[in-house]
């Protein structure tokens, strides 16, 4: 109980003082996060879109490959980029493993089926009719598809967010192709696994709370977008009615 | 304008259009009327290029529209089509009116005012800024009429446009569509299951009935002179009644059934089988003693009331004289005659209001 104490004290010290350990690791995970979240996307909502708007064999067995790719344990995609980056692997000659931008190339795996399947269905939520509308007004194809994809903005959006909650809170990747150098590719995750195994309690909770900091910002995030919607409907419905 | 010739369209083994044959005249308002699933619908995504047919030809004009998808674009673009359910995006009105002039390329300056005139045409002039989800159902169908009509195409298709909405605001399309063809002579056709609705708007119309086209014609055409069983039976006609010609005085003849027996006006001679078609308003109900019997109708049977049902302002009275004839009178003359089931009534028809088809089977 004692230690607990001790260790919330600590905690809010390191924080409060602003402590440039600290700062650095909750920066780089975030930055790891952020870049890995944002190539997904790129990748996630073309792939998302043609997979939805084209007709093809097999589409089916794709889309629930890619629901079962959502929970993917974060170690087996550790493990196979680990083996990919590694010296003697098919990408070795890069010299990823063990820097930031080999743990971004980790996290964009793990969470571009989540992306993807989220656009699928954000897509799929676009009501049919609309697409027959379009059409018939005299959209080309590739008109059609831009403005569905406008339509679905909203729950793209939230899609990606949840995403990089996923890829900010993963330690398997992080740990097995970051290595956990310290000022290098050491993270919020890796870091607590660590301190604490080291019994430096003080130092881990610091580094939870700022994670579930994270995690409350994109859940305010997430909400203002929903709510925000819904408020501009009130608003609207409740002004004057010119 | 649209010439359709022995179109057919499958799904699977099963035919949803058979044999469709159409010529829709330049500027004239067409209705499509038919049950739920006879397949308006259908035809008319046809008719507008979203789908093509299993099998014939559809000419736009006069041009064949089974060319390349970039030309059936160019075609598309000349008409404008309204759905059932009004799917509006979620942004202000005045962008959902706008697509049509931005898919073909309009100059940005032209488009507000091309919308502002647009949403005036529809009655919905200063809605520009509103979010289109929040509209009412008959206001997001103005809207979609508005952005069919903003690109001023030769040919308005509608698919029923009025089925979910209440009565005053079905008459508001119904008005601004008669107000459409009048002032901009815009071809319309119309796909309807109500009869009212296709009678008050169509100059001509199209009976669909399980994919096939049973009949074409004027309103008359089809309400008076319907073209076999299953159209009358759609155009409220309940009374259809088999006989045999018996005698045929210069077009004034006399048809027997089993157990009764009407003059009727036709051209079929002695002996021939026919169809009788007898619309339910043409029918009167009388109390055989009462003296207000007196008409001039031909056809006067005794017979007993069998069923009242109320239909609103009207009821339909089921007279069994012999053989069943269907009456639509006013709730208030069925009062005032105090009429229940059980009770001896006369029915009255005039033998020139009375359908005669020759029978093929």
């Amino acid at each position: 109980m004692n230690e607990i104490i001790t260790g919330i004290t600590q905690a809010f010290n390191l924080i409060i003082t602003l402590n440039p350990e600290v700062l650095q690791i909750a920066a780089l995970s975030v930055y790891i996060s952020l870049a890995a979240t944002i190539l997904a996307a790129c990748i996630s909502i073309p792939l998302g879109g043609l997979i939805h708007f084209r007709k093809f064999r097999g589409k089916r067995t794709l889309k629930m490959i890619i629901q079962t790719l959502y929970s993917v344990p974060t170690v087996v995609v550790g493990l196979l980029i680990y083996l990919l980056l590694s010296r003697s692997g098919p990408l070795g000659f890069f010299g990823l493993l063990f820097t930031p931008e080999g743990m971004i190339l980790g996290q964009m795996v793990l969470i571009i089926p989540i992306t993807t399947g989220l656009v699928i269905s954000a897509l799929s939520g676009v009501d049919r009719n609309i697409s027959d509308t379009l059409l018939s007004l005299g959209a080309t194809e590739f008109q059609s598809i831009v403005q569905i994809v406008k339509e679905a903005r909203l729950a793209i959006l939230s899609a990606v967010i949840l995403a990089f909650g996923r890829a900010i809170s993963e330690v398997g990747v992080a740990m097995m192709i970051g290595g956990n150098i310290a000022g290098h590719t050491r993270v919020l995750t890796t870091a607590i696994a660590l301190q604490t195994g080291m019994g430096d309690f003080g130092f881990s909770i610091a580094l939870g709370i700022i994670l579930l900091a994270i995690a409350l910002v994109i859940v305010v995030a997430m909400n203002l977008i929903t709510s925000g919607l819904s408020a501009e409907h009130q608003q609207v419905m409740g002004g004057p009615r010119s | 304008m649209i010439r359709i010739t022995a179109l057919t369209r499958q799904a699977g083994q099963q035919k949803i259009l058979e044999d469709i044959n159409i010529e829709i005249r330049r500027g004239e308002i067409f209705t499509l009327i038919g049950p739920s699933g006879s397949g308006k619908t259908t035809l008319l995504r046809l008719i507008d290029l979203l789908d093509k047919p299993s099998s014939g030809k559809i000419f736009f004009d006069g041009q064949d529209t089974a060319g390349r998808e970039n030309e059936r674009l160019i075609i598309r673009r000349r008409m404008g089509m309204v759905f059932q359910k009004p799917a509006v995006l979620n942004v202000t009105v005045a962008e959902n009116v706008a697509f049509g002039l931005k898919f073909r390329g309009t100059n940005p300056a032209e488009i507000p005012q091309r919308v502002t005139s647009a949403l005036e045409l529809v009655g919905l002039s200063g809605f520009e800024h509103r979010r289109a989800v929040t509209l009412s159902g008959g206001e997001m169908q103005r809207v979609a009429i508005a952005r069919a009509m903003v690109t001023n195409p030769e040919v308005l298709l509608l698919d029923e446009p009025t089925a979910n909405l209440d009565p005053v605001s079905s008459e508001i399309i119904e008005d601004l569509l008669i107000r459409i063809n009048n002032d901009l002579h815009t071809t319309i056709i119309l796909a309807t299951h109500d009869m009212v609705q296709g009678q008050r708007l169509a100059h001509r119309m199209g009976v669909i009935m399980n994919g096939r086209l049973a009949q074409v014609g004027t309103l008359h055409d089809i309400f008076y002179q319907p073209n076999g069983k299953e159209v009358a039976r759609f155009v409220g006609i309940d009374t259809i009644l088999k006989g045999v010609v018996q005698t045929n005085e210069r077009g004034l003849a006399t048809v027997a059934l089993d157990n009764a027996s009407f003059e009727v006006v036709t051209s079929c001679p002695p002996g021939k089988t026919v169809a009788l078609y007898i619309r339910p308003e043409e029918v009167t109900v009388s109390i055989p003693e009462s003296g207000k019997g007196k008409t001039s109708a031909r056809n006067q049977l005794v017979g007993t009331i069998t069923k009242l049902v109320a239909l609103g302002p009207f009821i339909r009275v089921t007279i069994d004289c012999g053989t069943p004839i269907t009456a639509l009178i006013t709730t208030r003359s069925c009062g005032e005659l105090g009429l229940a089931t059980g009770m001896t009534v006369i029915a009255s028809v005039k033998a020139s209001a009375i359908h005669v088809r020759a029978d093929p089977a």
